[in-house]
């Protein structure tokens, strides 16, 4: 009897090792050129349980996608003279360029406030740093407008039950990366959460870049600034030149 | 057929561009204007942000320009001397104009003063040609019906440019006046084509003739002479303090834009140019009122983002 107590305390510390993610995704490079108009991300992986126990209620998944953060400023329009004419702004220190969440079920039903927003799972949860003096109210206010002009963008995404889940184990998610998607360093996080609590986390990298001729024209207008202006008054003095020649009237 | 643009960072119809310039390049052909005045918030319209909207217009009528320039020249209705003045200006004004526009890019005013702009040069230009052509077409009835013909008006002399200091001779545009006069004037258009991304020749060409008193032989080759020049000179301040010309926007435009000029010079040589000018006043007043309803009407979304620039 005591040796069946020792086993099953072994087998429960062990079991105590972590449950585990397996995360791949479809490309973990998505090369922007001349005839980029957005990209499909496929987020797939298996849950990896302790000793292969696959617990009988269906586990919940978060995934999200998020790009390298940056400052933005927000402006609100009023009106001043009848004309509609920024005036207060507020500026945010750390704005994912893009930041899509899909998950199994609405994420007020997967775990309490504390929990969604430490791992920022959902788009009220971003920490997008405020930076100003102005009132929590109107700072509110500014962030709200952030997040509804981030999302007509296609730029910020939420998707309740994007996630399917394949009995229990294989999890999988489709993010629909648009056109207008900035480059940088992006990562997939995957949550497992039980019970309202994160017991699993993953986070795979994926790089988002422009390829051929459209990194190369971005390359010359960043870095070698002047010779691209000089390469870009000259193609146009050559295709008028060309236009003149090719029109002229015999 | 959509395309990437490389610095709009957006995708883009590409279709949709060349036709945009197919059909300012076609309204250009027809009235003898550049047409980045309705390029540029045509673009901005269509969605490009407006820094790549104005930089890469400027970038198109460098381009658009030559050919008109090059005929020009060869029947020797360019004044070098006249010319090289309002360049001077133009690159001096266009480098104030860039200075301009980033300050207003910073504090976040520069799409609503690029519109307010756009409303209020348009509608003056567009008022004081409705205003011509309409005289014109009743004068020419006045005529049909038996009236005298209006005595010609003389060449006036407008009294604080002939009061600017060194006078010299502008054999082919025939004056004798400072060298400041064009480069003040030069100047002024030039701070417009780096704000606005036009070439300014519906502002200039007016202004050689009423304010300067050139003869109209030389005004039009002139015109584009320095419009090739002023517009570079703003492709190069865009290209290395906002990185803002779009190269293959630049070039979308410009391939519309020949083949539209050409359909445009055939239509026009159907049409009476009193009835021409009386057309291009009305549509510059319609951008114009268009503008000013876009400025007045609440927008859908209060909230607007700036990037770290």
């Amino acid at each position: 009897m005591r040796t069946v107590v020792a086993i099953g305390a072994w087998l429960l510390l062990t079991a105590a090792a972590p449950t585990m993610l397996i995360t791949d995704l479809s490309q973990g490079r998505i090369d922007i050129n001349t005839t980029f108009k957005g990209a499909d991300l496929l987020v797939f992986g298996a849950i990896q349980y302790p000793a292969g126990a696959v617990p009988d209620a269906p586990p919940d998944i978060a995934i999200v996608v998020r790009g390298p953060a940056e400052p933005v400023t927000v402006r609100r329009k009023a009106r001043i003279v009848g004309i509609w004419v920024n005036t207060d702004a507020v500026r945010f220190e750390s704005v994912p360029g893009f930041y899509a969440v899909a998950t199994t079920r609405p994420i007020a039903s997967l775990a309490d406030d504390r929990t969604t927003a430490i791992y920022e799972i959902g788009l009220d949860n971003l920490q997008l740093s405020p930076a100003s003096g102005a009132s929590a109210a109107e700072t509110s206010a500014f962030e709200r407008g952030l997040i509804a002009a981030k999302r007509q963008a296609g730029l910020f995404v939420e998707s309740a039950g994007a996630v399917m889940v394949t009995q229990g184990v294989l999890y999988r998610a489709r993010i629909a990366i648009p056109a207008s998607v900035p480059v940088g360093d992006y990562a997939a996080e995957i949550h497992l959460i039980r019970k309202g609590r994160v017991i699993a986390s993953s986070s795979t990298p994926i790089s988002i870049g422009k390829s051929g001729i459209e990194r190369w024209i971005y390359v010359m207008a960043q870095d070698h600034s002047l010779a691209y202006g000089l390469a870009a008054v000259a193609a146009a003095l050559f295709a008028g030149w060309v236009a003149s020649v090719a029109t002229r009237r015999p | 057929m959509d395309l990437y643009l490389p610095i709009a960072e957006m995708s883009v119809n590409a279709i949709v561009i060349i036709l945009l310039g197919g059909g300012v390049g076609f309204l250009s052909g027809m009235f003898g204007v550049g047409g980045g005045f309705l390029t540029t918030p045509l673009l901005i319209f269509y969605g490009i942000p407006p820094a790549v909207a104005v930089a890469s217009s400027a970038t198109q009528i460098t381009g658009a320009s030559v050919s008109g320039a090059l005929a020009y020249w060869r029947r020797g209705q360019v004044d070098l001397k006249m010319g090289g003045a309002l360049v001077a200006g133009g690159v001096i004004g266009a480098g104030i104009g860039q200075l301009i526009f980033r300050q207003l890019q910073m504090i976040g005013q520069i799409d609503v003063s690029i519109n307010i702009l756009y409303v209020l040069f348009l509608g003056l230009i567009g008022g004081l040609m409705l205003k011509e052509a309409l005289g014109t077409l009743l004068a020419e009835r006045r005529i049909a019906a038996g009236g005298a013909r209006p005595p010609a008006r003389l060449r006036r002399h407008v009294p604080w440019i002939a009061a600017l200091p060194g006078r010299t001779r502008f054999y082919k545009s025939g004056l004798y006046i400072s060298p400041l006069a064009p480069l003040l004037l030069g100047g002024a258009v030039g701070v417009l084509t780096a704000i606005m991304g036009i070439g300014g020749g519906f502002i200039m060409v007016p202004a050689m003739i009423y304010l300067l008193g050139m003869s109209a032989s030389a005004v039009v080759g002139t015109s584009l002479f320095q419009i090739i020049f002023v517009t570079a000179a703003t492709t190069l301040l865009h290209a290395t303090s906002s990185k803002s010309v779009d190269i293959v926007l630049a070039l979308l435009l410009l391939t519309g834009g020949v083949a539209g000029a050409q359909f445009g010079v055939r239509a026009a040589q159907r049409l009476r140019p009193e009835r021409l000018r009386l057309a291009l006043a009305l549509i510059v007043l319609a951008v114009a009122a268009g503008l000013l309803f876009g400025l007045t009407v609440k927008p859908a979304a209060l909230f607007t983002l700036y990037g770290p620039q």
